[in-house]
């Protein structure tokens, strides 16, 4: 193996990467760890404020609406980066006050924390849209025959809406999910240390830029390319009652 | 688009009165006195920024078209190595190819002798080539991806119509095949374009002076946090609207017969 290496030429990043001290590579995998955690927590905040803004944007009273139109439309229009910012410092100062007010003083907000919630307001935005798409697509049929039998409306959305918009919303939702683990990146600027700025470091510090920015590129490669296979997965699985497009049997 | 009509409901009116008054407290109450002092540059950030994103547009959907073109319909020598680019630089985030550009080719350079007395050295010891490049093979990674849906999907009549008429295999593609491909994907282009413009801040974190470096600059040296910021998002809104009205005026030259047929 290291015989390889050193025929290659790459002993040298393979030491830089190993995962022992003198490399770096444990710090790149801590980094992604803390990447993924981002990711999961902003994934499923979007998902929550996209359930419940979908259901806002098509059966809310016109108010509802409108304020939501504002929500997706400025969200969508403005770069992550600047709203990073934004919910960053306006996060941090409305916890401020309200800890002060109670009496507690300041309080250090945790990386993780700041960064689902910054990231989950945006993934909200794009959530909204996916899950109205997929919801309008559900045969309206289906729905009112749930409303005949007298379902109460979360048992119609546990049982009749969710599971038939699955098949739609799967491709959007996994092209989000891929949108969450980049802009994981983005936090890199407010300092918080995910995987991005844990290989700039590691970079500066041993002047290795190529090695560790390739390095991190292929982790960030893997993770899309896994995800992409479990979300395939997944549509296959939503999609499982519904008759092959292809036709005949599968 | 809303109609005068649609505005004039009671319930808008209330909201638009509410934003009015919110825009006039943020006027009042926040601190502005820094305008007038960083005007200028902010101007030259906005010049940037504009700039960046047009130049970066249009190079990368000139090699957009290539790369389209080779997953559609290339041989598996060319389509294969262009899906590899395009899954490549769309799996991995924007910024750390910035990064890799800059921090990695601009440690690399001055290695060599050569490159160093070549008569392009001054520009590449500048940030903005790392950042038009990172920008371009950015964009025409994601459009290489919606332009090979763009060519499959024009008619196979049409371009055997085209073929009988005697056309050369050129023209065929400049006057049938990219024409018709284009109109399919106007509104994904659209779409993309902003996408794009929202991805030029980037180029901030690499000493490139846009609007976004600017209002960072103007944070930095007075300490004043929301009222930068919010003045950017609203130059990022009204971009973003610029272009959305743009391509929709596009799409409105597109004949709707020819899609339909």
């Amino acid at each position: 193996m290291s015989d390889l290496l050193n025929m290659l030429g790459l002993a040298q990043s393979a030491e830089l990467l190993s995962l022992s001290p003198p490399g770096w590579g444990g710090n790149l995998l801590r980094g992604l760890l803390n990447s993924l955690q981002i990711a999961f927590g902003a994934f499923g905040m979007g998902l929550v404020i996209g359930l419940f803004g979908a259901y806002g944007k098509l059966y809310g009273g016109p108010i509802l609406r409108d304020l939501l139109a504002v929500y997706t439309t400025v969200i969508r229009a403005v770069p992550e980066l600047v709203l990073i910012l934004i919910l960053y410092y306006l996060g941090s100062d409305l916890i401020n006050k309200v800890s002060e007010a109670m009496g507690y003083g300041r309080v250090e907000i945790s990386g993780v924390v700041a960064g689902i919630w910054v990231l989950g307001v945006v993934q909200g935005a794009y959530s909204i849209e996916v899950l109205r798409g997929a919801i309008q697509a559900v045969p309206p049929g289906q729905i009112e025959a749930a409303r005949a039998f007298g379902m109460p409306p979360l048992m119609l959305m546990r049982r009749v809406t969710i599971p038939a918009m699955m098949s739609f919303a799967t491709p959007g939702l996994a092209n989000l999910w891929l949108i969450a683990t980049k802009d994981t990146a983005l936090l890199a600027i407010v300092g918080f240390s995910e995987l991005t700025l844990e290989t700039r470091q590691a970079a500066a510090s041993t002047r290795a830029y190529f090695t560790f920015f390739l390095a991190a590129g292929a982790l960030y490669l893997i993770v899309t390319l896994f995800s992409q296979v479990i979300f395939g997965r997944i549509e296959r699985w939503a999609r499982r009652g519904q008759p092959s497009l292809r036709g005949g049997p599968r | 688009m809303i109609g005068l009509r649609d505005l004039l409901k009671p319930h808008r009116i209330v909201l638009i009165l509410l934003f009015l008054a919110f825009v006039v407290w943020c006027a009042l109450s926040l601190r502005w006195d820094w305008l007038p002092k960083y005007a200028p540059l902010a101007l030259e950030g906005l010049w940037r920024t504009i700039w960046l994103l047009v130049v970066t547009t249009i190079l990368g959907f000139l090699l957009a078209i290539p790369l389209g073109l080779a997953q559609a319909v290339g041989p598996w020598y060319l389509a294969a190595p262009a899906r590899v680019f395009c899954t490549v630089i769309r799996g991995t985030p924007l910024l750390l190819q910035i990064w890799l550009l800059y921090y990695g080719l601009g440690s690399l350079f001055p290695q060599f002798p050569a490159i160093r007395q070549s008569e392009l050295w001054p520009y590449l010891r500048q940030a903005w080539p790392y950042a038009v490049l990172a920008l371009t093979l950015s964009y025409a990674g994601y459009e290489g991806e919606v332009m090979r849906g763009a060519f499959s999907g024009v008619g196979k009549g049409q371009l055997e119509a085209a073929k009988s008429y005697g056309m050369r295999p050129f023209a065929v593609f400049r006057r049938i095949w990219l024409p018709q491909a284009i109109r399919n994907v106007l509104p994904t282009l659209g779409g993309e374009t902003i996408l794009q413009l929202k991805a030029t801040p980037l180029v901030a974190t690499i000493t490139v002076i846009d609007i976004y470096a600017v209002s960072s600059r103007v944070r930095a040296d007075t300490l004043i946090v929301y009222e930068p910021l919010l003045l950017l998002a609203l130059v990022y809104l009204v971009i973003a609207g610029i272009i959305a009205f743009f391509f929709r005026r596009i799409e409105q030259q597109v004949p709707s017969a020819i899609q339909r047929g």
